[in-house]
C-alpha cells in the first residue's frame, strides 16, 4: 500500500524511473533529462535573479557614496569608547530630568487626546464604504499629508509658527497622530461586515445611527489598540521633539550633550529608555484589556 | 411551590457580558486616562498669546511659502534628495545585518536560554527608545558630520523595530520542520539556518519593506544635527529664512514619500 501511494506522487512530478523499493537510496538520484530536480524546482526566476543583482549594484553604489575609509572608522570607533567611557557614572541627580519628563508626558497625552479626536471624523470620512469616493478621496489626502512628515519636521515648522515649548510639540504629535489612527481606523472601517449596517440601516436609522449602532461597535477594540499604540508612540516621539526646541526631555538632553556633560546624558537616555519600556508595557496591557 | 423554576433559573443565569475583573479592569483604565488627561490640561505651560496667536501666525507662514521657488531644486535639492535615499538604503541593510540576529537571540523557540532572551530583548527597548536624532547626535560626534552618521543612526535605531518584528515572526515558525531537523543531530546554527531561516523569508521581505519606507521618512529629518541628506538643505533654507526654499523642500518630500509608499504597496502585493 505504502508503496503505491508513493510510486504514485512520484509519477506525478515526473520521474521516468520508478525503482521498486521507494525507500531505496537511488531514488531520485541519477534520474532521466525530463526529471524535475530540487534546484530546479527552488530556483529563482530570471526575473527575481536581475532583481537581486540590481538590488545588490545600487547598494555597492550607495556604500560607495558614504565616504567609508578604514581610518576615519578606526578614528571614529575610539571617539565612541571615550563616549561611553565618559557615560559612566550615569547622573540622575539633576533637578531637570523629572520636569522634562514629565512634560513629555504631558505632550504625549495631549497631542494623542486631541489628533483622536480629529482623527474619528476624518477616517469616517476616508471609509469608502461610507462615503461618496470625492468626500472619501478629500480625506485620505489629509491623512496622507499627516503621514508623510516626520514629526519632528513637523515640530521645526511648529516653532517657527508658535515659538519654543510645548505647544509646539503637541502640534507636531497632534500631526502624526491624525495621520496614523486616521489611517488604521478607515482601514478597519473599510474591513467592517455589511451586514450589521444593513440591519441598522432597514430600522431606519438616520446616519449618526448608523455609525452608533452599526459601525461603532464593530471597530471600537481595534480602536482603542490603534490609540493606545498611538500613544506609546506619541510618548516615545515627544522625548525627541525637544532637540528642535518643541519641548519636552529632548530638549533637555540636547543642552546636555552641547556642553559635553556625558554623564546626565546618559542618565537621560536611562530615563527615557525606562519610561518608554514602562509606556510598552502599559499599552499592552490596555491592548489586553479591550480585547 | 414557593418559586417558579422557569424565572429561577433566568434570574441565575442572567447575561453578563465581561467578568467583574474584566469590568473592574476596564473601569480604572477609563479612569487612569481621564486622570492623565485631566492632569497634564491642568499643568501643562503653555503661553496663552502664543496659543491664541497660533492661527494667525501659521497663515502668515503659509503665505510666505508661495511661490515655491522650483528653481531651487536642480543644483541643490535634488543631490540632498539622492544623498537621503542611500542613507535610508543603507540604514535599512545595516539594520537588517544587526537586527536579525539579535532578533533571533530574543526569540524563545529559536534561543532557549532565558538570560540571553533578556539580553536580546532589553537591546531591542534600548536601541528602539533613543530616537534617530539622538543617535545621529552620537555619530556626527564619532564620524563627523555627513551621510555615514545618518545611516548608521538609523541603522540603529531600527534595530528594535526589526528585531522585535523579526523574533515574532520566529517565533511562530512551525515546530515540525525544526522536530525534523533535531532528530536527525542537526546542531543549532543548522537549525536556525535550514529550519527557522526557510520559514521567516517572507516575514524577513515584508519587513525589510515596510522598513524601508519609514527610513526614507527618517532619513529626511537627519540633516538637522548634521548627519547628510534633504534635512540639511531643509534647515539651511529653515535658517536663512527662505520659506519659497522650505515649501519646495516639503513639497518634495512628501512626493518622494508617497513614490515610496505606493512602490512598496506594489511590491507586497506582486512578491509577498
Amino acid at each position: 500500500m505504502a508503496t503505491c501511494c508513493a510510486k504514485f506522487t512520484a509519477a506525478k512530478i515526473g520521474w521516468q524511473h520508478e525503482p521498486q523499493n521507494a525507500l531505496h537510496p537511488s531514488r531520485g538520484v541519477g534520474v532521466t533529462p525530463t526529471a524535475v530536480t530540487r534546484s530546479d524546482f527552488f530556483a529563482p526566476s530570471m526575473a527575481r535573479r536581475l532583481a537581486y543583482v540590481a538590488v545588490l549594484a545600487y547598494l555597492v553604489y550607495a556604500a560607495a557614496t558614504l565616504g567609508l575609509s578604514l581610518e576615519r572608522v578606526e578614528r571614529g570607533v575610539g571617539y565612541g569608547l571615550r563616549f561611553l567611557a565618559g557615560f559612566f557614572p550615569p547622573n540622575f541627580t539633576e533637578t531637570d530630568i523629572v520636569p522634562g519628563l514629565l512634560e513629555s508626558l504631558q505632550i504625549a497625552f495631549l497631542s494623542s487626546l486631541i489628533g483622536t479626536v480629529i482623527a474619528v471624523p476624518v477616517a469616517v470620512l476616508a471609509a469608502r464604504n461610507l462615503m461618496p469616493a470625492g468626500v472619501s478621496w478629500a480625506a485620505r489626502l489629509v491623512i496622507i499629508f499627516c503621514r508623510s512628515f516626520h514629526p519632528v519636521i513637523v515640530a521645526i515648522i511648529a516653532v517657527k509658527a508658535v515659538g519654543f515649548g510645548a505647544l509646539a510639540g503637541i502640534i507636531a504629535l497632534t500631526f502624526a497622530s491624525v495621520g496614523f489612527v486616521g489611517k488604521l481606523l478607515a482601514e478597519a472601517i473599510e474591513e467592517i461586515s455589511k451586514k450589521q449596517i444593513e440591519a441598522v440601516r432597514a430600522t431606519g436609522a438616520s446616519f449618526m445611527n448608523v455609525i452608533a449602532f452599526g459601525v461603532v461597535p464593530q471597530v471600537m477594540n481595534r480602536f482603542i489598540g490603534f490609540v493606545a499604540y498611538e500613544t506609546d508612540s506619541n510618548l516615545r516621539n515627544s522625548t525627541m521633539v525637544g532637540v528642535v526646541g518643541a519641548g519636552g526631555i529632548g530638549g533637555t538632553l540636547f543642552s546636555a550633550f552641547q556642553r559635553f556633560d556625558y554623564n546626565f546624558v546618559a542618565g537621560i537616555i536611562l530615563a527615557i529608555i525606562g519610561l518608554v519600556m514602562i509606556g510598552e508595557v502599559l499599552q499592552i496591557y490596555v491592548k489586553r484589556v479591550f480585547r | 411551590m414557593s418559586v417558579d423554576p422557569l424565572s429561577a433559573t433566568a434570574e441565575l443565569q442572567r447575561w453578563v457580558r465581561f467578568t467583574p475583573a474584566q469590568r473592574l479592569a476596564r473601569t480604572a483604565v477609563f479612569f487612569v486616562v481621564v486622570a492623565a488627561i485631566a492632569w497634564a490640561l491642568k499643568t501643562i505651560e503653555i503661553i496663552p498669546e502664543f496659543l491664541y496667536d497660533a492661527p494667525e501666525q501659521v497663515v502668515d507662514m503659509g503665505k510666505r511659502m508661495w511661490p515655491i521657488d522650483w528653481g531651487h531644486f536642480w543644483p541643490v535639492v535634488w543631490p540632498a534628495l539622492i544623498e537621503t535615499l542611500h542613507i535610508a538604503a543603507m540604514a535599512t541593510i545595516l539594520g537588517l545585518l544587526m537586527g536579525i540576529p539579535v532578533g533571533f537571540l530574543a526569540a524563545r523557540n529559536a534561543t532557549p536560554v532565558v538570560w540571553l532572551n533578556a539580553i536580546a530583548r532589553f537591546v531591542l527597548v534600548a536601541t528602539r527608545s533613543i530616537s534617530t536624532l539622538i543617535w545621529a547626535l552620537f555619530f556626527v560626534a564619532m564620524f563627523g558630520p555627513g551621510p555615514l552618521a545618518g545611516a548608521l543612526a538609523i541603522a540603529f535605531h531600527s534595530i528594535g523595530f526589526i528585531g522585535k518584528m523579526f523574533s515574532e515572526g520566529v517565533e511562530e515558525a512551525n515546530r515540525g520542520s525544526i522536530e525534523a531537523l533535531q532528530a536527525a543531530g542537526a546542531t543549532r546554527m543548522q537549525q536556525i539556518l535550514m529550519g527557522y531561516w526557510p520559514q521567516v523569508i517572507p516575514t524577513f521581505w515584508s519587513i525589510a519593506l515596510f522598513r524601508w519606507d519609514i527610513n526614507v521618512r527618517e532619513s529626511a529629518v537627519l540633516g538637522l544635527v548634521g548627519a547628510g541628506g534633504i534635512g540639511m538643505a531643509l534647515n539651511a533654507a529653515i535658517d536663512l529664512i527662505q520659506w519659497e526654499r522650505v515649501a519646495l523642500i516639503l513639497f518634495t518630500i512628501f512626493i518622494v514619500v508617497i513614490l515610496i509608499e505606493t512602490i512598496v504597496t506594489q511590491i507586497r502585493k506582486r512578491v509577498i
